[in-house]
């Protein structure tokens, strides 16, 4: 499928070029969900915390640890099904269709390896990068919305955080975001890549790439947990 | 030289090349014309390897195309330049960067040098000043200009045409098969183009080949081809009045029954048909 590619330097072009549009590109839309998400996450722990023998502090932990867990790369691998997979579908799809992928064929590439490889690995090193930044925001999220809100000071929050950390959740978070990453770009590339037909069916395809991946990650995420959380 | 020998291609039940052999004459425009769903475009896919034939053999220079590994076929590939009929210009690069492309690849030339081969391309193809211009802000012209500029940076050894002038005015249809004439006698280049505009067939066919339903039906020169006693093939070429009033006059000419200059003066004053 894929080979050696005919001039390295182009291909690192490229590579650079779709690490640019799938991290920076989807950095702004990570940065709003991660930090809601967060928020909301500690508005409602703190909803539920209602025993007045759990401290405060736990709020911080729980909101922490749903953050780590599952919304940063769960929650944002499927938002970046949407941005991301629709993005690689229709792009290329738009390629095949109108000739292009034919034409660098005829060149003597192999477009496999120029076009789909360059936004798997781009997908694979700048996701989880994504998902390490959601934490970050999303437990932020929840430290700015607890005491704007007063349900929480800010070094209890702080404090909480730091009692009870597994690091091993942040590894079992990367596992997941490195897998999610390989779903979301090579699903929607070979949907995009096989598109038949005109613009009609490049939506299409764009809509069942973004299905498929979402599906996908579900399963995915399913399988994973009970695989390295048991 | 290319030569093709016995290919077939289907596609499911349905046979598109059926057992079509031809030889595309070096240094000459080859043209391979026929009515559309006659089997022309998958010919010419097969030819450039985007279709992989049923059976049959395709050879480059006595090679065999369909049987080699992939590397060798790469280095064939490297010796091809295509037009497409949409011109598959790369959208979100600019002209000169689409030209520049094949030369970044597969090149290890200075930017500079580059630069300068991707310059007189275009000026061989009357484009000088539209390097920074994207391909959305050019015509359709422009762009089959651009897409030729492309195929011949690399100096190839053969040029596809599928449909060069599909969706051109016919005066800009004439300027891109005069280019395409030119730039196979300027470059020695083996030019095979796919058509069913008899004006480039009359204007550039050094060698013609007629596909009807999967079948080579014909081939021959565009001299040959006015003369022809092919049903199917007249039947395709004069499928308008205006051709076959044209193609009688001819005949008349050429027999010295008519005087040339009165007789257009009849064809222009009467609606009926020269000959009876």
């Amino acid at each position: 499928m894929f080979s050696k590619p005919e001039n390295g330097k182009m291909y690192w072009k490229e590579l650079m070029h779709q690490c640019s549009e799938i991290g920076f590109g989807s950095l702004g839309i990570v940065a709003i969900i991660s930090f809601f998400i967060g928020a909301v996450s500690a508005l409602q722990t703190a909803y539920q915390l209602v025993s007045p023998v759990i401290p405060k502090s736990t709020i911080a932990q729980i909101v922490r640890d749903t953050v780590i867990l599952e919304f940063a790369p769960t929650l944002v691998c499927i938002v970046l099904a949407g941005v991301v997979g629709s993005k690689i579908a229709s792009e290329l799809g738009n390629m095949r269709v109108s000739e292009q992928i034919d034409a660098l064929e005829i060149m003597g590439i192999n477009t496999k390896t120029y076009l789909v490889l360059p936004k798997i690995l781009a997908a694979m090193i700048m996701i989880p990068l994504l998902v390490v930044v959601s934490m970050a925001l999303g437990i932020y999220g929840g430290r700015v919305a607890g005491t704007a809100s007063g349900i929480i000071a800010a070094n209890v929050y702080d404090k909480g955080l730091n009692q009870n950390f597994v690091p091993y959740n942040v590894f079992f978070a990367l596992v997941k975001s490195y897998t999610f990453a390989f779903l979301i770009s090579s699903i929607p590339a070979y949907f995009g890549y096989y598109v038949v037909g005109g613009s009609l069916e490049i939506g299409r395809a764009s809509t069942k790439a973004v299905v498929v991946s979402c599906v996908a990650i579900l399963c995915a995420d399913y399988i994973l947990t009970a695989v390295l959380l048991q | 030289m290319i030569e093709v020998k016995n290919i077939r291609k289907s596609f499911g039940e349905n046979i598109i090349l059926n057992d079509v052999s031809a030889q595309m004459q070096a240094g000459k425009c080859n043209l391979i014309i026929g009515a559309s769903g006659s089997g022309k475009t998958v010919f010419m896919k097969c030819l450039v390897g985007l279709f992989e034939p049923d059976s049959g053999e395709i050879l480059y220079q006595g090679q065999d195309f369909t049987s080699m590994s992939v590397d060798d076929k790469k280095e064939i590939r490297k010796q091809i330049g295509m037009l497409f009929q949409g011109s598959a210009l790369f959208d979100s690069q600019t002209v000169e960067k689409n030209v520049m492309f094949p030369l970044d690849m597969f090149t290890k030339e200075s930017h500079s040098a580059k630069l300068k081969r991707v310059n007189e391309a275009l000026d061989r193809v009357n484009l000088e000043d539209s390097n920074k211009k994207f391909p959305a802000e050019l015509s359709g012209g422009m762009k089959k200009r651009v897409g030729i500029a492309r195929a011949i940076v690399l100096n190839p050894k053969y040029l596809f045409c599928d449909e060069p002038n599909s969706g051109l005015d016919p005066k800009t249809s004439l300027v891109i098969d005069k280019l395409i004439q030119e730039i196979t006698q300027e470059y020695n280049i083996t030019t095979i183009v796919n058509t069913h505009d008899m004006n480039s067939v009359m204007e550039i066919g050094d060698h013609i080949i007629y596909m009807h339903q999967g079948l080579k039906e014909w081939e021959g020169t565009r001299k040959e081809i006015i003369f022809s006693k092919n049903e199917l093939l007249n039947e395709f070429i004069f499928a308008s009045e205006f051709l076959k009033d044209a193609k009688d006059m001819r005949m008349l000419e050429l027999s010295g029954k008519i005087d040339n200059d009165r007789n257009m003066d009849d064809i222009l004053n009467n609606d009926g048909p020269l000959v009876q």
